[in-house]
């Protein structure tokens, strides 16, 4: 398979600025096609800020300026001509806070389906029972589709906002740390989903618990200070950790 | 320290209490006042003609009457066209400056509206006689154009600083993870604007537009000046009419304390009482009911 095959997302020198702060300092990074990649760092390394370059979010916030490429489809998403809403309906977001919209449930799911125009009632019915399902959240919610989604618990509606973001099916998922206020249980489950939708889809993951990249990722990015200290296969960078930063991090050894 | 701290809590707690007691009590005293004074025409006059639309014409000489029915259609035609006018207007122009403005526009635009509030009734009057009225006479051939519409659009005028404004901070309170949660699923501005942060301030938007009926319905210079004051019952929004404030202002310092047309004066600010009264409560019921429902 050629290069550009292979990877599905190829993120080149990008610098981020937020006003005259430089938050991401020349990240490149390649995502390897159905691969699910970990993206791990201390808080306030820049991991927020690199996914939402990826789907363009900073279009929404005047002060932030980004500079280099990601390419996708050989197009630049950064490209201002490059079309927002083309690049989203292919890459996924659920974000770190959990943001359901104050309709119910089922519209919640359904919102993505209906703006993209399908409108077989019956395949939408079908489609968000199929992603609830995969969120693990259909058996709790069921019986009250149309209750206010606001009224779930936090790690409900974290499940929700993964339901929501598979329902249109994307070719990529950005996660910003979907399992922070999951119990043990919803959190295996919902590992399990990824593990799951790599068939589907290729995944990037914040995660703060590093036994979960260490699960369930194939690769695993370190960011620190707003630059990748080390990028590799999940397995080598656990057991042997190239850079001295990653081996203190992956050792709790960070003060 | 800590007992110094309980009696700080215990005075704001009573104090807000007894203010919230105060403007119960303020309100109470009101509708006592009006309802007893106001009943004394029900006793004299009836009910069924006080709600008929027999003619209003209490100081006729041999046998007075007092229909109030065509004064209520003239509050009806003059609030309910303002509302229909300015409710669009006002929420068209909230959307407009919360989401599509750029922050400099708006920054001249909304206090701009605000400062519309400003106006006195009386300039809205003039206003309303010299410009307004002319133009709808003119535009619709028209003897004159001191009539409901006229009045109807002078009260829009009135009403919209407070719709607009109101609705402005509604939908700048949208939080923006609603929005972006539309947008990261591949919903350009104008799907976000109509499906998310639409449904997301309807109970304010609601609450918005009722404060434009309140201003609008209790407005009583401008209508008095603008709508050219027939007591006859109203046919279309082209008739002359007169609201029940205008009535009771026109009315209340010239009828001798004490008679008849005294009391129903009161009657009529009593039946405007409860209507105001209705539309707040229907208002806050919708309002909950679309909170809870969460949309
Ligand atoms: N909108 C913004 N404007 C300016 N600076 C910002 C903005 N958002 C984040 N930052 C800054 O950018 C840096 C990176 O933030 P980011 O949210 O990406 O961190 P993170 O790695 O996701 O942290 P956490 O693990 O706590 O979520 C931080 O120093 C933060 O203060
Ligand atoms: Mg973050």
């Amino acid at each position: 398979m050629a290069m550009e095959e292979q990877h599905c997302l190829q993120i080149e020198k990008l610098h981020v600025y937020a006003g005259a702060k430089h938050i991401l300092k020349g990240i490149s990074l390649n995502l390897p096609r159905h691969q699910i990649i970990a993206l791990i760092g201390p808080s306030g390394c820049g991991k927020t800020m690199l996914l939402r370059s990826i789907n363009r979010m900073h279009d929404l916030d005047p002060n932030i300026r980004l500079q280099g490429s990601i390419l996708f489809k050989g197009r630049n998403i950064l490209d201002p001509r490059v079309d927002p809403v083309w690049i989203r309906r292919h890459i996924g977001m659920v974000f770190q806070k959990p943001n359901p919209f104050a309709k119910s449930i089922f519209e919640n799911v359904a919102y993505g389906l209906k703006i993209n125009g399908l409108k077989d009632k019956a395949r939408i019915r079908a489609i968000v029972e199929e992603s609830l399902r995969r969120s693990y959240l259909w058996e709790e919610v069921k019986d009250e589709l149309d209750k206010s989604a606001l009224e779930l618990s936090g790690g409900q509606q974290q499940r929700l906002c993964l339901a929501r973001a598979i329902a249109v099916s994307p070719e990529v998922i950005l996660l910003d740390e979907p399992c922070s206020a999951l119990d043990p249980i919803s959190t295996a489950k919902v590992e399990e989903t990824l593990l799951s939708l790599r068939q589907m889809f290729t995944i990037l993951i914040v995660t703060h618990n590093l036994q979960q990249a260490r699960r369930i990722s194939d690769y695993t990015a370190f960011l620190y200070l707003g630059e990748l200290v080390e990028y590799g296969p999940t397995a080598q960078m656990f057991e042997q950790p190239q850079q001295e930063l990653t081996y203190n991090y992956l050792h709790g050894r960070f003060g | 320290m800590k007992a110094r701290r309980r009696f700080w809590n215990q005075f704001f707690e009573k104090s807000l209490t007894a203010s919230a007691f105060i403007s119960i009590a303020i309100l109470l005293g009101i509708f006592i006042l009006l309802a007893t004074n106001g009943w004394k025409a029900f006793q004299d006059v009836g009910l069924e003609e006080f709600l008929s639309l027999e003619r209003w014409n209490p100081s006729a000489y041999d046998t007075p009457s007092y229909g109030l029915g065509a004064l209520l259609l003239g509050t009806a035609l003059t609030t309910l066209g303002a509302i229909a006018i300015a409710a669009p207007l006002g929420v068209g122009m909230a959307f407009f400056l919360a989401e599509i403005a750029p922050v400099r526009l708006r920054n001249v635009l909304k206090p701009a509206v605000e400062l519309m509030a400003a106006v006195p009734s009386v300039v809205m009057g003039f206003a309303g006689i010299v410009v307004v009225g002319p133009f709808l006479a003119q535009l619709f051939g028209l003897p004159n154009g001191l009539n409901a519409l006229n009045g109807a659009i002078l009260l829009a005028f009135m009403a919209l600083p407070t719709i607009v404004s109101v609705s402005e901070d509604v939908v700048q309170a949208v939080p923006r993870t609603y929005k972006e949660a539309s947008y990261a699923l591949g919903a350009n501005r104008w799907e976000t604007l109509v499906q998310v942060t639409l449904p997301a301030c309807y109970s304010g938007l609601l609450a918005a537009v009722m404060l434009g009926v309140g201003r609008a319905i209790g407005e009583t210079m401008t209508v008095l000046m603008a709508t050219g004051n027939a007591t006859a019952v109203p046919t279309s929004f082209f008739s002359s009419v007169r609201t029940l404030t205008a009535t009771v202002a026109i009315e209340m310092g010239e009828v001798p304390t004490g008679t008849t047309h005294y009391y129903v004066l009161f009657a009529c600010a009593l039946v405007l009482f409860i209507i105001t009264l209705i539309i707040n409560i229907v208002a806050e019921q919708i309002a909950t009911q679309l909170r809870r429902k969460g949309q």
